[in-house]
């Protein structure tokens, strides 16, 4: 069975299209369809609406996709699998469980003083990363990192970050308890242009990093010892890895809540695509993450139209069943093709 | 080439190797050969670095090789291990290409090392194949490639732990026909674990005897390949015939009662 794949280069032309096209299109629909004149007149009306709510909000969809499946497709190299998602490194859960805590002790106080939309995501970017360090604490052994006990540090972090949601959600009101789950189930609205600004800084730097590693990334797939016999620096390389995943999923959080799925299917879309070798796959999948998650804002807006579904939903939703199709696809067939 | 003076390991239970000497010169194949368990991959972990001594030295090219970067190391030095774990879809021409992601081989140069080995190791007509559908053998040969695409563009030193696991006689022949040929032309040091005696004595210039952690006998593959020697070693009796044209051929005749 010959390997037939589109080469990288139209790939990455026809992703950058499909994405000016779905752009366009999102700042244009939603609860009020917008004219040509919104674009000349960003003082009246409909220019607010275009200028500060959709195009902060697309930015914010684009950022957010881009560092969620580039990120994934980082830490499938990480843990050589290609099942693996940077949630297992504990960095959703820590920032969860801090964002949840914030809201259901001082969610009051929050209000009253108007630093919830300041403090919850530096709560949530600050939670992931105290996590994740947790989890790479834990799992260190002597020579280094390693993989399999991270995924089970990871995995008992994560556990005992649910058991504490659990326990504040029993604990708070019913309108907290409301704003938690909402703020759980992942949104993107965006009120100016603040947060995509902080998300910008963090989301530039994260995605160039890591789409240089390309190359330490193919060879860590052929195994650790191996790696280190091609001449890469293994140990470092990990801890690069978990610092930048857990950055750019910390910030994503931090200002969309949990969005899962996103760093799952779209790195394996991109490698039934054209491939999985990481030079180009982790620049393909920023472009397909801005991409999809574009799409899942748009028709968590207008599915619903006036009101709006949780975009965490809709990737869920999509993501789920996929997830479970590539994986009995991959028992019946060996894992011939993922 | 690699030069190894009271090398040993001991610190840990599994993997202990007695204090050996060793001498690895270029255009030689070098043979290891020993039971399960003798220590033959710790002798290969060691010699690559990727084990450190508890005690001795190893020499790269006349210097330590712990004073090598990782990169630098990669460029002198290839190794393949026993296991190759690799769970994604790349075409076999991929995962051979990554061999040379080290030496910075201009395109062309790579190509044309990876048709010249595709070759010889007859993966030709696999190398757009995708590497998870291979068989088990067709994956050897393939990370066989990979290893010797890494090989240096001066005279270096390539270690092979059981490279030939999986192969059909045939490409076992052809596999060490080709690693014969570098070994000749390009004057590299290659050494490699086996286990058939008579490709060992057919294709080895210098064998080592590995057994029980310490390094048994080294010399010439004539004088070392004694069927006494070998019958302790491997607890088997083992006996020697003569070929018509003077080759000798081992044959293990135990379990001939059953």
């Amino acid at each position: 069975m010959p390997v037939t794949r589109l080469s990288p280069a139209s790939v990455r032309l026809l992703l950058i299209l499909a994405l000016l096209l779905v752009s366009l299109f999102s700042l244009n629909y939603g609860a009020l369809e917008l004219g040509p004149q919104a674009w000349l007149d960003p003082l009246g009306d409909q220019g607010r609406v275009l200028y500060q709510l959709r195009l902060p909000r697309l930015l914010l969809s684009l950022f957010a996709g881009a560092l969620l499946a580039t990120t994934g497709a980082a830490a499938q190299a990480l843990f050589r699998n290609p099942l693996a998602d940077p949630s297992l490194i504990g960095v959703s859960a820590g920032a969860s469980l801090a964002v949840v805590t914030l809201m259901v002790l001082f969610g009051g106080w929050l209000l009253e003083h108007r630093l919830d939309a300041l403090l919850l995501p530096l709560a949530a970017f600050v939670g992931g990363l105290a996590s994740t360090l947790l989890v790479v604490r834990l799992s260190r052994t002597l020579s280094g990192i390693s993989v399999t006990t991270l995924l089970l540090t990871g995995m008992a972090i994560n556990a005992i970050a649910i058991a504490g949601i659990g326990g504040l959600k029993y604990l708070s009101d019913s309108q907290t308890l409301r704003q938690a789950s909402f703020w759980l189930l992942g949104n993107l609205s965006a009120d100016g242009w603040m947060p995509v600004l902080v998300l910008m800084a963090v989301a530039l730097p994260v995605l160039l990093l890591l789409a240089r590693e390309g190359r330490e990334l193919n060879l860590l797939l052929l195994g650790v010892s191996q790696a280190q016999l091609l001449g890469v620096d293994v140990q470092s390389l990990q801890r690069r890895l978990v610092l930048l995943c857990a950055l750019g999923v910390g910030a994503v959080v931090a200002f969309g809540g949990l969005i899962s799925f996103v760093g799952l299917i779209v790195p394996h879309l991109m490698r039934l695509l054209c491939g999985p070798d990481n030079r180009h796959l982790l620049l393909h999948c920023a472009l397909l993450g801005a991409l999809f998650m574009a799409l899942a804002d748009l028709l968590s807006r207008v599915l619903v139209s006036p009101a709006e579904l949780p975009v965490g939903i809709l990737t869920a939703l999509i993501g789920g069943p996929f997830f479970l199709s590539i994986l009995v696809y991959r028992l019946r067939t060996g894992g011939v093709d993922a | 080439m690699l030069e190894a003076l009271g090398l040993a390991h001991d610190r840990t239970a599994s993997r202990r190797l007695q204090p050996f000497d060793l001498h690895l010169s270029g255009g030689e194949l070098c043979g290891v050969l020993g039971p399960n368990g003798a220590g033959k991959s710790t002798l290969v972990a060691l010699l690559s670095g990727m084990l450190s001594p508890s005690s001795g030295e190893l020499m790269l090219k006349g210097r330590a090789l712990a004073h090598f970067t990782l990169k630098e190391r990669a460029r002198h030095l290839a190794v393949m291990l026993q296991r190759q774990p690799l769970d994604f879809a790349f075409s076999v021409r991929d995962v051979i290409a990554m061999g040379g992601y080290p030496l910075d081989l201009p395109l062309p140069v790579l190509e044309q090392r990876i048709d010249n080995l595709a070759t010889a190791l007859d993966l030709q007509h696999l190398l757009e194949r995708n590497y998870l559908s291979l068989s088990g053998g067709e994956a050897q040969r393939t990370q066989l490639a990979r290893v010797l695409v890494q090989r240096g563009c001066e005279p270096s030193v390539v270690l092979l732990d059981e490279p030939l696991a999986a192969l059909d006689l045939r490409h076992q022949h052809q596999a060490l026909a080709l690693l014969r040929t570098l070994a000749r032309q390009e004057g590299h040091a290659i050494l490699l674990v086996l286990h058939d005696l008579n490709l060992a004595a057919r294709y080895s210039d210098t064998l080592l005897l590995v057994g029980d952690g310490k390094l048994l006998e080294q010399g010439a593959t004539e004088k070392v390949m004694r069927p006494e020697r070998l019958s302790e070693l491997f607890s088997v009796p083992i006996e020697r015939y003569r070929t018509r044209d003077g080759l000798g051929l081992f044959t293990s005749i135990a379990g001939g009662e059953c």
